[in-house]
């Protein structure tokens, strides 16, 4: 089961996952990430305390962004990701390239 | 010990290689991060089966077979579709699946990171894929 949610939050796109990701719903999650860009967001920030397992297609996604969103200025960050998710962000190195934070306090302040 | 489920090819059967496998390796007394990585080494490998050499065909399946010996686990994965060999593929240099925009290729990188020795073998139309991992 997957359910995301998106809703503004001052200037920044929240995106809320919860469930799982895999090749059978990450059309999902690029459906969002698409939305949002096309929406004019300049900042999204993905609230992965509820997602408890996201395997290379959901990955792919995020990473299929980084580029664009450098090129056009939009952050994205990561927080409360659990730390079995996180693991796998670190052994890809995904942790190097995108900004994952421990709670949306530490997100919004950094 | 032995554990043995057989999938259809279709994504959607992914969420029960995943309860099937959180439930053998729950009895197996392995860690939660060690549980959470085999789970997705496995997935990937029989994703890739399921999408690429099966093209999502529903009537086609993949068996998984979990065998358990003192120092180690193997995930044994047999189809009958074109043959995939993870071995012919190097892992890919991430900077590059970035700039390319590839969605593949990370998989690959998790299985074979995850796993400590993969074999394959292809027979008679019959392909094995052995995922290893030592304790």
């Amino acid at each position: 089961m997957l359910t995301i949610e998106t809703h503004k939050e001052d200037n920044h796109d929240l995106l809320v996952i919860q469930g799982e990701i895999d090749a059978s719903n990450s059309v999902i999650l690029d459906q969002k990430m698409q939305e949002l860009t096309e929406s004019g967001s300049k900042s999204i920030l993905v609230d992965g305390s509820g997602l408890e397992y996201i395997s290379s297609a959901g990955l792919g996604v995020f990473m299929s962004y980084l580029e664009d969103f450098q090129e056009e200025g939009i952050t994205l960050k990561i927080f409360a990701l659990s730390p079995r998710v996180f693991e796998v962000f670190k052994i890809l190195g995904l942790d190097q390239l995108i900004d994952i934070y421990e709670s949306k306090k530490a997100a919004l302040e950094a | 010990m032995k554990y043995q489920l057989k999938i259809y090819c279709k994504t959607t059967a992914l969420a029960d290689l995943r309860s099937f496998l959180q439930t053998t390796l729950n009895e197996l007394k392995l860690s939660d991060k060690d549980r959470h990585q085999l789970t997705l080494a496995v997935e990937e490998v029989c994703a890739n089966l399921i999408i690429h050499s099966h093209q999502c065909n529903g009537s086609d399946q993949i068996k998984l077979e979990v065998k358990e010996s003192p120092d180690k686990l193997i995930f044994e994965i047999t189809d009958k579709g074109k043959a995939f060999n993870l071995l012919d593929y190097e892992v890919p240099d991430l900077k590059k699946v970035i700039s390319e925009k590839r969605k593949g290729g990370l998989g690959i990188i998790l299985v074979k990171t995850i796993m400590d020795e993969i074999e394959f073998e292809s027979n008679k139309g019959k392909n094995t894929c052995r995922l290893i991992k030592w304790f």
